[in-house]
């Protein structure tokens, strides 16, 4: 066995060959000797310490590519893709459920119709995902974890993702069974559980039984819900005390607004109320049986 | 027998034209090679030769985004040896994943590794766009950056929708059903949908027929979803990608400043 370690004797000082000047040095001493780190400082400033990519950075990325293939690989062998029976347009599966990363749009269906649920909501969402680097102006916590500093943008991130998002997914996947009724786990799903719906819309809860007050009526609340939504959050941005958590704006609320701009506020408040919507539907459903809140030939909301 | 001359018969290598074309620089562990191990290397200088020290920290970054692209080139690489053995026409699609079971050496193996692959790549893209909004990492100088990564989260949904239907079994069909019929709910354009009587649309020419090339879900649609899912969307995914991944490139990773 040739050594290739420790042959120093070895070394040959080439000159630089095609490589357009590129000093190339011996491949000697490629031996297991330790990397260390040498931090590398920004000229002239105490501006955080720089590594080097090469090995520093490649070779987190190579191992946690390594664990994340072998962990796949692993998973593939023990658990096999779903295939069911060949497909039949004539069979309806009851449930039907759309794939599961789409099981909180098809839950939102208990609560809207099909084209806000499915495709205005959805249509908000990433239109207001899109719009959040604009529509936040707190330059705080920028490039570390913070609560402290971001605690309403968090918050409103957590109630759209986590909850309204996330927790739909897991109660589309595991909690709905034959006819979209509510199954727990473990409780036989049988198709022929009947739930009686005793919903109705909110005019009619409310005695109207003309359709075109009614379809005023809704257009009312809904415009007031708008309404006050704004003026709520209007009011108690305006009253956050200087040296809030909101520390980049000394002044306060006042500074918050005019900083934020009318245009800014005026898309923010629409997103977070509309999403807002999402709950108060819900709960009107489930507490007070409501289905529509407004009516129209054209449009149920 | 004469000794060999390891030595030699290495430098001899090292040292031809072949060799010096292909490697410029030397193993030797000097800042000047680390550097050049990054910026002579068309692959590695998606990255910057250095980085902040923060930024190679897990617990900052999660590794999230890394893992949503490397589960990404897993499907584009078992995906390639599934298409050798699929055909996208109804008689065949369903039989085909038989015989990728039973027939195809490894081929429950790749099929098995295309699906989770692709389930964990919406999970990590989940994740990923979870932590750059805990860090802020979407503001100034980056807000672009997070528009392209929600197109980019947008397109992952896509691609693993429309991979949901080639199976062609009960389940891929009836879940790309209900999820396609939103497209008949739209307003204006789908017959289904308010106000879909003021341009004339029906259930042959509307949006869900763009989607399914017909009225209903059919060979028409497996072929239209196939042709997406292995060509139009991860063309889009890559271009956006190389997007993203320029933009992080030229702003740097986010950090206290």
């Amino acid at each position: 066995m040739a050594s290739q370690e420790g042959n120093g004797s070895g070394i040959v000082m080439r000159a630089a060959g095609a490589a357009g000047g590129a000093a190339r040095t011996p491949a000697v001493a490629v031996g297991p000797s330790k990397r260390t780190e040498v931090p590398i400082k920004k000229a002239g400033s105490g501006i955080e310490e720089k590594l080097h990519t090469w090995p520093f950075l490649v070779r987190s990325e190579f191992m946690m590519s390594i664990v994340i293939i072998i962990v796949l690989t692993i998973w593939s062998l023990m658990l096999n893709a779903p295939l069911e029976q060949p497909s039949n347009p004539t069979r309806t599966p009851n449930p039907s459920k759309a794939p599961w990363y789409f099981l909180g749009l098809q839950e939102m269906l208990v609560f809207f119709d099909p084209w806000y649920a499915g495709v205005v909501l959805p249509s908000f969402i990433i239109v207001g995902l899109m719009l959040i680097p604009y529509l936040d102006i707190n330059p705080k916590g920028n490039g570390y974890f913070t609560l402290r500093e971001r605690w309403f943008e968090i918050m409103s991130f957590f109630l759209g993702f986590h909850i309204l998002w996330v927790s739909f997914i897991i109660i589309g996947t595991f909690f709905r069974g034959p006819g979209w009724n509510w199954f727990w786990p473990g409780q036989v799903w049988d198709p022929h559980l009947v739930e009686a719906l005793t919903n109705v819309d909110l005019p009619y809860m409310m005695g109207i039984r003309d359709y075109t007050t009614a379809a005023i009526f809704g257009l009312v609340m809904i415009g007031g819900y708008f309404v006050v939504g704004y003026v709520v959050l209007y009011f108690w941005i305006r009253s956050r005390p200087a040296g809030d958590r909101w520390s980049a704006f000394p002044g306060g609320g006042p500074e918050i607004l005019q900083k934020w701009g009318p245009v800014r506020f005026g898309i923010t408040g629409f997103l977070l109320i509309a999403m807002a919507g999402v709950f108060i539907k819900m709960a009107l459903r489930h507490a007070l049986n409501i289905k529509y809140i407004l009516v129209t030939p054209w449009i149920n909301i | 027998m004469a000794k060999l001359d390891w030595n030699e018969i290495k430098r001899q290598i090292t040292d031809s034209q072949a060799w010096q074309s292909m490697f410029r620089h030397g193993y030797e562990d000097t800042p000047r090679n680390r550097i050049l191990m990054v910026s002579g290397n068309v692959w590695l200088h998606l990255h910057p030769s250095k980085v902040q020290k923060h930024t190679v920290r897990l617990r900052f970054t999660w590794c999230m985004g890394g893992i949503t692209f490397l589960l990404f080139l897993v499907t584009v690489i078992t995906g390639i040896y599934l298409m050798f053995y699929y055909r996208p026409t109804a008689e065949y699609a369903y039989a085909d994943m038989k015989y990728l079971e039973f027939d195809m050496p490894f081929g429950m193996l790749m099929r098995n590794m295309h699906r989770w692959a692709a389930h964990g790549m919406v999970i990590a893209v989940w994740l990923h766009m979870f932590r750059v909004f805990m860090t802020g990492s979407y503001k100034p100088p980056r807000e672009f950056n997070w528009v392209v990564g929600v197109i980019l989260l947008v397109l992952t949904l896509l691609l693993s929708f429309t991979g949901y239907l080639l199976p062609w079994d009960q389940l891929s069909i009836w879940a790309v059903t209900v999820g396609s019929n939103m497209a008949r709910a739209t307003p204006l354009l789908g017959h289904g949908g308010p106000f879909h009587e003021v341009l004339g649309v029906n259930p042959v020419y509307d949006a869900r027929a763009f989607i399914f090339g017909g009225a209903e879900i059919g060979p028409h649609t497996l072929l239209r979803f196939y042709i997406l899912h292995c060509i139009f969307f991860p063309l889009l995914a890559s271009l956006f990608m190389a997007v993203h991944f320029w933009r992080i490139r030229r702003d740097g990773m986010s950090g206290p400043l």
